[in-house]
């Protein structure tokens, strides 16, 4: 596993989910490092289906290690229109490469301006330091 | 993580890693933690055929032996390890979280008996060494001869007196080792250093659960006679043991609810307190579930009602609203190629 890095690029929620904003109506979410760490090795995923409505703050997958299971906190609403099916053999990806080959949805925003609220890299850091 | 007064770690480098390597080498794990209680006298064996389940007559000089501490009505006090260590010498080793009332419960009965029971606790540390490479890797590293399976031997470790006991809680060959808690530092830095793998309670249990071994708190409590549990064959209920009435009536008419092991058949991974069903109806609960590494999906024990228990009844397991789809499997979950 990799050391800690919250990339400058994405927007963080509270709950260590990030969001990667595409254009102006899709965005790709996934956990953050520290997520993926504190789970410990992933050995499950349970992605929503395509066409599922998230809303943000609520839970919209299940990741899970050996030990624990998480709920997925939405960093924003929308509309599932793709999940990382490579996920279902390889779940350690999510450890492996949290921001990269481990992201777990792509969703067409019915929110766009909620991006506005999360947090930067900076202030996503500061947060768990605090 | 606190675990019964004690700082354990969950895991060193990853509970997969650590499983793998006691399935495939050799691991170790620190588990000081466990109870040991001495019991001398020439009442030794008399007292132990009254409150240990099993048939302690059967156990030889240097004899290993597994069996359950019941309560009158056969409700399971703990589960633990008898072992012979000289005519009218035994050790007994307890789980951490019931090492006081165990102590307590035996205090109690030794009475009627000439024997004394002591707490020695303090006096061993415990590193438990599991994996098909056990063999090849300890023995060199400390250099003694270690016990085969279900035997105990005197040895020496650090120049100290010591315990090899040729016993586990994995379903692998290996020893687990009673040394003074003062050499036990640099006893694990050798080993270590001998490339056997630190391994935490995290593999301990995907380790346990694979195979079947009970877990004193989640398959056994004082609310569960052994023969639910499917531990019918460590009951020598013709030795009048404190609680073999209850056990024998058990055994005799049957329980309302048995102890079975399962597999998820697809997706999920069940986990303790989960509802089992069978159709609309609740039948059951996971007592333990996790992902087994080995067997690379979910899988658990649970317990269910009786008729249900048959090795290949479908069922249902209730994982966080979703219902995953189960099947009764027979002992252990987990068997080793050969």
């Amino acid at each position: 596993m990799s050391d800690d890095h919250y990339p400058d690029d994405l927007r963080y929620h509270d709950q260590h989910d990030w969001a990667r904003l595409e254009g102006d109506e899709h965005a790709v979410f996934g956990i953050t490092w520290y997520a993926q760490d504190s789970l410990g090795e992933v050995v499950f995923y349970d992605p929503p289906e395509v066409g599922a409505t998230i809303q943000k703050d609520s839970s919209y997958a299940e990741v899970e290690s050996v030990k624990a299971v998480s709920d997925v906190i939405a960093p924003m609403s929308g509309e599932v229109v793709e999940v990382n099916d490579a996920l279902a053999d390889a779940p350690e990806r999510i450890n492996a490469d949290p921001y990269g080959d481990g992201w777990l949805v792509k969703v067409r925003l019915t929110a766009p301006q909620e991006a506005e609220a999360l947090l930067g890299a900076d202030e996503y850091r500061k947060l768990l330091e605090s | 993580m606190p675990f019964a007064g004690w700082e354990m770690p969950v895991q060193y480098e990853g509970i997969l890693e650590e499983h793998s390597a006691v399935r495939t080498h050799v691991g170790m794990f620190d588990v000081s933690h466990m109870g040991e209680v001495e019991v001398e006298g020439p009442g030794a064996l008399a007292f132990l055929q009254r409150v240990l389940s099993n048939d302690v007559a059967g156990l030889e000089i240097g004899g290993a032996q597994y069996s359950c501490l019941c309560q009158e009505d056969g409700g399971v006090l703990d589960d633990l390890f008898a072992y012979r260590l000289g005519g009218d010498r035994y050790l007994i080793v307890t789980n951490a979280a019931n090492h006081e009332a165990d102590l307590a419960w035996l205090g109690r009965w030794s009475r009627e008996f000439d024997v004394i029971v002591r707490d020695v606790a303090d006096r061993y540390a415990m590193l438990a060494v599991q994996g098909p490479h056990t063999r090849a890797v300890l023995g060199p590293a400390l250099g003694i001869a270690l016990p085969p399976r279900m035997r105990v031997a005197p040895v020496r470790i650090g120049d100290r007196p010591a315990l090899a006991c040729g016993t586990g809680y994995t379903g692998e060959d290996g020893v687990e080792l009673l040394l003074d808690p003062e050499v036990a530092p640099p006893i694990w830095a050798e080993l270590l250093d001998a490339g056997v793998v630190p391994c935490g309670l995290g593999a301990r249990d995907t380790l346990r659960l694979e195979v079947c071994f009970p877990l004193h708190g989640h398959e056994l409590s004082p609310e569960r006679n052994p023969i639910e549990a499917g531990l019918g064959w460590c009951c020598a209920e013709a030795t009048g043991f404190v609680g073999s009435e209850a056990v024998a009536r058990a055994r005799a008419e049957g329980t309302a609810e048995r102890l079975a092991p399962f597999l998820i058949e697809g997706d999920g991974i069940p986990r303790d307190g989960n509802p089992v069903l069978s159709g609309e109806e609740a039948v059951g609960a996971v007592a333990s579930g996790t992902f087994a590494p080995s067997l690379e999906r979910g899988a658990g024990m649970a317990y269910v009602r009786a008729d249900l228990a048959e090795p290949g009844t479908e069922l249902e397991i209730d994982v966080r609203g979703k219902r995953r789809a189960a099947r009764v499997a027979s002992k252990p979950l987990y068997r080793k190629a050969s």
